[in-house]
């Protein structure tokens, strides 16, 4: 028999423990490689691009020329790819799982957006060409502010706020442009609830106004009584957010939008949350006169690490006029760009940003929008509130929820399930990268303690919105059992173990510098 | 010499007309790990209650008020490189500002020690 | 719908243990006034092709800027960008994650913001930068608020050569603070109408190169006398190439340089989203007035290196109604595709990319110049200039457009009114020597 003694063994040597290895010489382990830092892997000597030859021509600097060290290395393509595409590993991601940030929307962003926007029509175009070589942009920007003024029954919209921040900026702005030009300059009380998200306040002050905050009731809805009692001939108005940051409806919105109105003033609304009710309500029925909607969230553009956002804003009838430029009109076929407050036929408060708004986020919405249509939004909204509250049904035996009730698109509970456990609500979220789940937003709305924030968001299936509750019901369980070292030390599955961020903040490093010690070396 | 408190959760400590002033170790620990102090430049002014520093932990930033009037007349600059000893010693290296006092009388409405202990307790 | 789960056996398994009875129970604290009943009244879903058909039409309608000779700047630039680029931010762990909250989950795009700020730091010759600004514009905004906090003074003055959708954005978000705003003169001369305003009570000077005529400007001696007098030098730029060619800011005296990214890696877009690019001084005064995100490097439980955003108490959330900005979110994945694209580049490739784009320009220059009545009007420039013509600016760039050439940005269209025979042309990289002369015999052509 001509036997080969030097094939590839198929099973491991017999009794071998796994265990007891959880360090390399590489820092690497497996799939989760260990990266530097370009400035540590690259030379300034390298570049990954070829370009043509220069000529060596005279310049034209007026003596400007660059003296001063730039000491940025290069990387060829290769090693780009792999940098960057190893670094991504280090990623959480919707495409990867459940994403439970609560108020930030983490749905699923369909790949037919990003195509359509990388169109050459839209992606390789100019803000500054001629009119007439970009009519089809022009009709994005009215056929994507058409699609949200009538899903808001508002009468106008201002397109070009580059983020939910800038655009609460927008509608305060008009709000405060509408009470000066009425001559209501003694208005400048805002009324902020104190569950808002910090924008509101922040905004409210770069707009010249003062905060007053406004407690909520024991359903963690705005306190009617404490409302009343704050409205007078100061206020200039409210800016609430609905549905609220608790997840919950505001019953009485109506009656708030029509006492803030009688008192003379406006009523904002944060639309960061309209998700949960696009297509089945529109904020000009509740008497909103200015709304924000983050596109990223509502019409699933990606947020992309942290933005770009994009954030239009509705306004009504009264606040309409003063909408900033630029703007698109139509005039019979063709589109028209209004550039220039001389060139408006209202009063614009001024220009927010260079250009004319995100139309790479314009695009993508639009494309959402037109998939979806007025019966699929409505879909959205209804399977959004849906998987909320069935994750609030399930998880109510082990975790304690914030406020008695069904909720609309994301569920809220606090830390009371964790009391004498010594688990905190971080240590709960640390616990949950471990079972491979992105936490959910914690410590936020301050009005709860411990609050942890929970959106689903529509794009969960049935099953994998169970696996998520009976990882959470576990976890919840291990918990009271006292496994409370596991949580303490958690994430242990994670890129890195839980990192120092008072020491980030102590003594702040930003950037590299060629004294930066690669601490990483010292470690392995 | 003794120290004096606020409700807001400052110390003050006299020697002569000049007042050494901090936050107390309920605070500091209530605020957790102390990242920043912002302190006001030396020679201003200021009435009981203004705003005169800002302490800034990781989770939160929180404003310190005058507890008496009375004109700066040095910051701790130890802070400024090293603000964990707010945490550390709230009441010895940890201290903010001194002051010279305006009005010795306003010390009189502030809690002594037992006071402030039954009032976070 | 393809993007929905559910079948409705599940919704109804669902309904039944949550305890209700059907969807609209889960909606009774809606007023009732507010329920909309049907649907409103927009189109039905759509197919995935049929989607694609109706924005292809969108599309179609407009010239892009890689098929014509294309010579339009004025704050946005044509450049071409690798292919890796745009590969690497379509990775799904980089395109659909959020803001990095959790950081032991997030490190991919925390290291990269820790690199995107040292590179920034590096190009514009300033010791730190945050995690990018949604624009160019929006940061001069936020770096003139900030200069009112550092020195506790309530007075800008942006030159009148800042390109005017910048100065229009400063003067909004500064409208109702108690920062006032005043520009000078706008057109091609020097900063000496700045330098006169530099007194006391300035907080800030805001110069721009180069600036919105392309023209570069030397900043030391403007800075010189701004800081002798305690006045902070904002410096902006549109055009991040340049510096690859040209002086730093902060080599000539700039205390926060602010400008627009999108030249590198981002694209035209049709003007957004773009990157902003926002850096300054290391003073400790500075850093804890800067808006925006940071990236800062810490270590984990075992001592090992890692990123998390820090500084945070500076941001709204925690800052509230005192917030340095009420600036929430940055402008991630541009600053993603700008740190991947300076990466390719190195410091070698963006030097010879600066050249060559100095260079195309130098030939485009000599091109228009020997046209008849046609004046370039720089001394000194790098990708961009403006020219003197014999006629409306405006109406050549249209009859422009009719002979398929993309001929630049009448200077009228930002300053209106004023400079209607000036016309503001860009070269890059992209521009060949055929594109330069169809664009010379075109512009002869028309005139």
């Amino acid at each position: 028999m001509g036997m080969n003694t030097q094939g590839r063994p198929t099973r491991m040597a017999e009794n071998i423990s796994t265990g007891g290895y959880a360090e390399t010489t590489s820092g690497s382990k497996g799939l989760d490689q260990a990266e530097a830092l370009i400035y540590e892997r690259g030379s300034v000597e390298q570049t990954g691009v070829d370009l043509p030859d220069v000529k060596g021509r005279k310049t034209r600097l007026g003596g400007l020329e660059r003296q001063s060290k730039l000491g940025m290395p290069g990387l060829s393509e290769p090693e780009t790819m792999r940098h960057y595409v190893r670094l991504s590993r280090k990623n959480y991601a919707i495409d990867l799982g459940l994403y439970p940030l609560g108020s930030c929307t983490m749905k699923h962003n369909p790949r037919l957006n990003e195509k359509m926007a990388r169109l050459p029509g839209f992606a390789d175009v100019h803000p500054m060409q001629p009119a007439s070589t970009v009519q089809g942009a022009y009709q994005v920007i009215g056929e994507l502010a058409h699609w949200l003024m009538t899903l808001c029954g508002m009468p106008g919209v201002a397109m070009s706020p580059k983020a939910g921040a800038h655009g609460e900026f927008c509608g305060m702005m008009a709000i405060r442009a509408k009470l000066d030009a009425d001559g209501q300059t003694h208005r400048r009380r805002v009324l902020v609830p104190e569950s808002a998200h910090g924008t509101n306040p922040a905004t409210a002050v770069q707009c010249g106004f003062t905060v007053d905050e406004i407690p909520a009731d024991e359903t963690g809805r705005v306190d009617m009584e404490a409302f009343k009692a704050k409205l007078g001939d100061d206020v200039a108005g409210i800016m609430l957010t609905n549905p609220n940051t608790c997840g919950l409806f505001e019953r009485d919105i109506r009656e708030i939008a029509d006492l803030i109105h009688e008192a003379g003033g406006y009523f904002y609304c944060d639309g960061a949350n309209f998700n949960a009710i696009v297509g089945r309500v529109r904020p000009g029925d509740l008497g909103v006169d200015a709304m924000h909607i983050n596109l990223h969230k509502t019409f699933s553009t990606p947020h992309g690490g942290g933005g770009p956002g994009s954030g239009p804003t509705v306004l009504s009838e009264a606040l309409a006029a003063h909408a900033p430029v630029p703007f698109v009109v139509q005039k019979g076929e063709s589109w028209e760009l209004v550039e220039h407050e001389a060139d408006a036929e209202g009063e614009p408060f001024g220009r927010m940003a260079a250009f004319h708004g995100q139309m790479g986020m314009f695009t993508r919405a639009l494309t959402y929008m037109m998939s979806h249509g007025s019966d699929g939004l409505k879909q959205v909204a209804e399977d959004a509130v849906l998987n909320a509250n069935y994750i609030q049904a399930r998880l109510s035996h082990v975790m304690t929820v914030a406020f008695e009730g069904t909720c609309m698109h994301e569920a809220l509970f606090d830390d009371r399930f964790l009391a004498d456990t010594g688990v905190t609500t971080l240590d709960f979220a640390k616990a949950m990268i471990d079972e491979g789940y992105h936490p959910m937003t914690m410590y936020f709305p301050l009005v709860v303690h411990g609050a942890m924030l929970i959106e689903p968001t529509e794009t969960e299936s049935r099953s994998g919105l169970d696996r998520f509750i009976e990882t959470l019901e576990a976890l919840a369980l291990a918990a009271k059992a006292g496994e409370t070292e596991r949580f303490q030390a958690a994430p242990v599955h994670a890129p890195t173990k839980r990192l120092d961020e008072t020491k980030a903040a102590r003594q702040p490093i930003l950037r590299w510098t060629p004294s930066n010690e690669p601490e990483m070396e010292a470690a392995e | 010499m003794t120290t004096r408190f606020t409700e807001d959760h400052e110390w003050i400590t006299v020697d002569g007309d000049i007042a050494t002033v901090g936050i107390t170790a309920y605070a500091a620990e209530q605020l957790g790990d102390v990242v920043f102090v912002e302190l006001p430049d030396v020679g201003k002014q200021v009435k009981k209650g203004d705003e005169f520093a800002v302490v800034e932990s990781v989770k939160a930033a929180s404003e310190v008020y005058a507890p008496v009037d009375g004109e700066i007349v040095e910051i701790n600059d130890g802070l400024d490189g090293e603000p964990a000893k707010v945490n550390e010693a709230p009441l010895g290296d940890g201290w903010f500002v001194k002051f010279k006092l305006a009005d010795a009388s306003q010390l009189e409405g502030l809690m002594d020690e037992a006071a402030y202990n039954a009032h976070i307790a | 719908m393809r993007y929905l789960p559910h079948t409705e056996t599940d919704r109804k398994a669902m309904l039944d243990a949550i305890g209700v009875a059907s969807i609209d129970d889960l909606f009774t604290d809606v007023p009732e006034a507010a329920r909309q009943d049907g649907l409103i009244d927009l189109p039905r879903k759509q197919t995935e092709l049929s989607v694609e058909r109706a924005m292809f039409a969108m599309a179609s309608k407009n010239i892009s800027a890689s098929s014509a000779p294309f010579f339009v700047g004025a704050g946005a630039y044509k450049h071409h960008i690798p292919s890796t680029v745009d590969h690497l931010i379509q990775r799904s762990e980089f395109l659909t994650a959020y803001t990095p909250y959790q950081p032991e989950i997030s490190q991919g795009t925390l290291q990269t913001l820790f690199e995107f700020q040292t590179q920034v730091a590096q190009l514009t010759g300033m010791d730190v930068a945050n995690a990018s600004m949604y624009d160019g514009s929006t940061a001069c905004a936020e770096a003139v608020m900030m200069a009112a906090r550092v020195t506790k003074r309530n007075k800008a003055v942006m030159a009148g050569s800042v390109h005017p959708h910048y100065v229009e954005a400063t003067k909004t978000l500064a409208k109702y603070s108690e920062v006032d705003v005043v520009r000078t003169e706008p057109g091609l001369g020097g900063l000496d109408a700045v330098a006169e305003l530099i007194a006391d009570d300035v907080a800030c000077i805001v110069v721009q190169t180069p600036d919105v005529f392309g023209q570069l400007h030397d900043l030391r001696s403007i800075s010189e006398a701004a800081h002798a007098k305690g006045v902070l030098v904002i410096a902006v730029f549109t055009e991040a190439v340049a510096l690859g060619l040209v002086e730093a800011p902060g080599a000539m005296g700039a205390d926060i340089a602010v400008g627009e990214g999108q030249s590198i890696g981002v694209g035209l877009n049709f003007g957004g989203p773009y990157v902003g690019l926002f850096a300054c001084k290391d003073d400790r005064r500075f850093i804890r007035q800067m808006p925006g995100r940071l990236a800062g490097e810490t270590v984990d439980a075992d001592g090992r290196r890692g990123f998390v955003l820090t500084l945070s108490t500076r941001e709204q959330h925690i800052r509230r109604d005192k917030a340095t900005s009420n600036i929430c979110t940055n402008s991630g994945l541009c600053a993603l595709a700008w740190t991947i694209h300076m990466t390719l580049l190195g410091e070698k490739g963006l030097k010879q990319l600066a050249q060559i784009n100095h260079e195309t320009a130098c030939d485009l220059a000599d091109a228009l110049d020997e046209i008849d009545g046609v004046e370039v009007l720089n001394d000194a420039f790098f990708n961009e200039f403006a020219l003197r013509l014999p006629k409306n600016a405006a109406e050549v760039v249209d009859d422009l457009a009719k002979v398929g050439v993309l001929g630049g940005v009448p200077a009228s269209r930002l300053f209106p009114g004023q400079f209607d025979d000036v016309l503001l042309v860009a070269a890059t990289e992209t521009n060949t020597e055929e594109d330069i002369a169809i664009f010379a015999k075109a512009l002869k052509g028309v005139l």
